[in-house]
């Protein structure tokens, strides 16, 4: 059983249509990776995934339910969190009560978890009792990403991660990933820095213009030359 | 009878069209720009205590005689009002609606509790009486002198709603950031539509002092003054003038019959009536926000372009 | 001025202060989670303290005793009024909602009027036998309002710290559609802000009657003052209105030295242009 499976969808903000009949698996455990120019509809293929863009025509599953016409709220219900790429955490709220927020669809004790994504992320716990506002970028994507795993969830999705971080602290972040990863979670990102993602991806897509371009393994992507010209820049 | 139903029709049209004036006057402020005034008792009070002060007779309480005719009076009531609009307004208008209709709601309370209590010049709460009807007492004469008045505010505000002025305020109520991009100083548009509209708030008071030949800070109490012509635009259908005087008509025709119906209540209730007929309004409102939130007469106009989404990856 | 005459104007604008934070807290609340200002928020303040009367006229108690019902029962009719209207224009603009809570004072106050009569009214006739500090008169219905002002305070500081309500509360004032993608309820937490929005008006209402008297239209002529409070501490954060009210309030009494007392409300007003004008986002440090 897939994951997840965004099947021919058509749809976008109101207006006209930005995703032309886009399609995308995601398999249990796999890191999956959108890639593309700006403008690609990337982002807003995942958000048609969460319930956040409004879908015309096509149908979206996750595992065996049919979401296509759910709200977020009742999408994170079934295990699928989504973490934005900006305005990502509550910044009057200290680490700790942001990821209590994460938990707050959780009728039992959220402890353990947090305990976990402690572990996950030892910055935080030392900043445990500090605004989120007041972080740096990087330790603010690790709250982000933290708030989104409190409720354990099976899909990640994570809007271009690495936007705006430093150099080290990409590396950093995709090293967490991994990790995420390794716990059985599956990831679906959309990355700007595509070399970088597809190094740690099982499979990605190439999306322009709204429509699929290109789908393969993460490796065969990357060595691909033609992909490489057009979509990574080098 | 037939002279008692004539007479009552030729009070509630004169009152009607008054307060279809003031519905105008809002109209330019709000259905065409989408400035939001909740002050408008302040304008209408300006207006019709100039008229007042200037038309009105010589008074041992407070500065008086002058005895101007009633053209004056309008004018500077006009004048003043458009003033009044234009010092808030320079201070103001730039904020975001919310708080413009705040501010405005501080100006009317200012406004009130000056004409309360500078007595020298208002006579305080006893109020300003003797305020003459220009022309003649009839009241049918009246009555035409509010029509004509209505007329010409009516033709120019269509004139001026279809003039490039008037695009470009429109322009500005829809997207305001593309109309700063092409170079306008929206400030300035939205500034001149205050103070017009305003102005025609003010015109609107002179005549409803001329039309009572009395006027007290009560009668401009933010239920009257301002709650009213709101409901009225809002019934007949913002961001059209067939609509404001559609709501006007239309709902002084409700708030009459309210009167009417009240005043046939046993004794003990009656001085509840008022009490009454503001409960019936207030619920009436929130019927047509629920229901017909664009009012009768809904403005026709191209469907407004979606704000595209900022490109994303 | 003499320093005897100054405490004394302190002492008067730290009660009307106790006041204007009360409702501004409310104001601040309900904007920062549903966006709008909300213009009924005096004649919530003018319903709770009618409400109390209810208690200590039948009943017979103290007013300090009746203000938890006068609470309940104010913050049951802001849900309901929250239930049948403004929940459905939620998705309108915000200028609707406004037009809709100017609507709504006014079907509040009528129904007051209609129930409790147009007449002045005091809970207690007499008068009280004041405190005296030196020569500085403090009259215990003082100590009723600031004291109830800083447990009432004190409690909703716990709510918000404390509780996974408040917290998730705090959350949606943040960011609203972070909280959605969170899975924070979001009409749970709308219908907690009505009842600390409704709760706290409730209390200054009765506040505001000990101080003065109760009218039917004296919440609405605090309005101006309250929103001038909250504006000050910028709309939208609960802790700014404490300052914001107490500022307020002190500046209104002490401008009696060399304004006319029927004026008071223009200094709310004229403090809340300046800060419009030139911090919008109130005089708190920070975002927003």
């Amino acid at each position: 059983m897939k994951l997840l499976h965004i099947d021919t969808v058509y749809g976008g903000y109101g207006g006209a249509d930005i995703l032309h009949g886009t399609s995308l698996v995601v398999e249990p455990g796999e890191i999956v990776v959108i890639i593309g120019p700006n403008g690609a509809g990337k982002s807003t293929l995942m958000k048609a995934a969460f319930g956040l863009v409004k879908i015309r025509d096509g149908c979206v599953r996750f595992l065996d339910s049919d979401i296509t016409r759910l709200r977020p709220d009742q999408i994170v219900r079934l295990g699928m969190s989504y973490v934005p790429q900006e305005r990502n955490v509550f910044p009057s709220l200290t680490v700790q009560e942001n990821l209590e927020m994460g938990a707050f669809l959780r009728r039992d004790d959220y402890r353990p978890q947090m305990e976990k994504i402690f572990e996950l992320f030892p910055r935080l716990k030392e900043r445990r009792k500090q605004p989120a506002g007041l972080m740096s970028g990087g330790e603010r994507q690790m709250v982000a990403m933290g708030r989104a795993l409190m409720l354990d969830p099976k899909l990640l999705l994570l809007d271009e991660p690495t936007a705006g971080l430093s150099p080290l602290f990409i590396d950093h972040t995709f090293e967490q990933i991994k990790r995420i990863n390794g716990l059985g979670i599956g990831i679906l990102m959309v990355e700007q820095n595509a070399k970088q993602a597809l190094a740690i991806a099982d499979r990605g897509y190439v999306l322009s213009m709204g429509r699929n371009r290109a789908e393969d393994t993460g490796r065969n992507l990357l060595a691909n030359q033609e992909i490489a010209e057009m979509f990574l820049g080098g | 009878m037939a002279s008692g139903l004539l007479a009552y029709a030729v009070f509630f049209l004169t009152l009607a069209g008054i307060f279809a004036v003031l519905t105008l006057g809002l109209n330019l402020q709000w259905g065409l720009t989408g400035m939001f005034n909740i002050g408008v008792a302040g304008f209408f009070a300006v207006g019709a205590y100039s008229a007042a002060i200037l038309t009105s007779p010589e008074s041992a309480s407070r500065v008086g005689g002058f005895e101007m005719p009633f053209v004056v009076g309008a004018v500077v009531a006009m004048l003043l009002s458009g003033l009044l609009a234009l010092l808030i307004g320079v201070v103001t208008l730039r904020l975001r609606t919310d708080y413009l209709a705040i501010a405005t709601i501080g100006i009317a309370e200012i406004v009130r509790l000056t004409l309360k209590n500078e007595s020298w010049l208002t006579n305080g709460v006893r109020g300003i009486p003797g305020v003459p009807r220009p022309i003649s007492d009839e009241p049918l004469v009246y009555l035409g002198v509010v029509a004509v008045t209505l007329a010409v505010v009516y033709l120019a505000l269509e004139r001026a709603q279809h003039s490039p002025w008037g695009r470009v305020l429109r322009a500005i109520r829809e997207n305001e950031p593309g109309v700063q991009a092409a170079g306008k100083n929206v400030f300035r548009f939205r500034l001149e539509a205050f103070v017009v509209g305003s102005m025609i708030m003010g015109l609107g008071g002179a005549l409803y002092a001329h039309f009572f030949g009395f006027v007290s800070p009560e009668a401009f109490a933010p239920l009257y003054g301002t709650f009213i012509i709101w409901v009225m635009l809002i019934a007949g259908g913002s961001g059209n003038n067939r609509g404001a005087l559609l709501g006007a008509f239309g709902i002084w025709l409700v708030w009459s019959a309210t009167e009417m119906l009240t005043g046939r209540l046993p004794a003990e209730w009656v001085t509840q009536a008022g009490a009454i007929r503001v409960l019936l309004i207030g619920l009436l409102l929130q019927v047509i926000l629920l229901s017909r939130p664009q009012g009768m007469l809904p403005e026709s106009r191209p469907k407004p372009r979606k704000k595209k989404p900022l490109a994303d990856g | 001025m003499e320093l005897v005459d100054f405490l004394q104007l302190l002492v008067y604008g730290v009660v009307y202060g106790s006041i204007l934070t009360l409702g501004a807290i409310g104001v601040s609340l309900i904007f920062g989670i549903l966006g709008f200002a909300h213009f009924a928020h005096g004649d919530l303040m003018t319903f709770g303290a009618y409400a109390a009367l209810v208690v200590v006229v039948a009943l017979g108690w103290p007013v300090w005793a009746s203000i938890p019902f006068a609470i309940l029962l104010t913050a049951v009719v802001a849900i309901a009024i929250d239930q049948t209207i403004y929940r459905r224009l939620r998705r309108t603009a915000p200028v609707i909602l406004l037009i809709s809570s100017f609507g709504m004072a006014l079907v509040l106050r009528s129904v007051v009027q209609l129930v409790w009569g147009p007449r002045d009214q005091v809970y207690v006739s007499g008068i009280q036998l004041p405190y005296r500090l030196g020569d500085i008169i403090i009259r215990p219905d003082h100590i009723t309002i600031v004291g109830g002002a800083i447990l009432l305070v004190v409690l909703l500081h716990l709510f918000l710290q404390k509780t996974r309500t408040g917290k998730a509360m705090r959350a949606m004032a943040d960011n609203m559609d972070l909280a959605a993608v969170s899975g924070i309820d979001a009409e749970r937490v709308i219908m907690w802000t009505w009842v600390l929005g409704g709760g706290l008006a409730a209390a200054a209402g009765v506040f505001l009657a000990l101080d003065t008297r109760l009218h039917p239209t004296f919440g609405w002529h605090a309005l101006l003052p309250v929103f001038a409070a909250a504006i000050l501490g910028g709309i939208g954060r609960p802790y700014g209105a404490i300052l914001g009210g107490l500022i307020i309030g002190i500046a209104t009494e002490m401008s009696t030295v060399w304004l006319e007392p029927a004026y008071k409300p223009a200094v709310a007003f004229g403090i809340m242009v300046l800060v419009l004008v030139f911090r919008p986002t109130g005089i708190l440090p920070g975002r927003r």
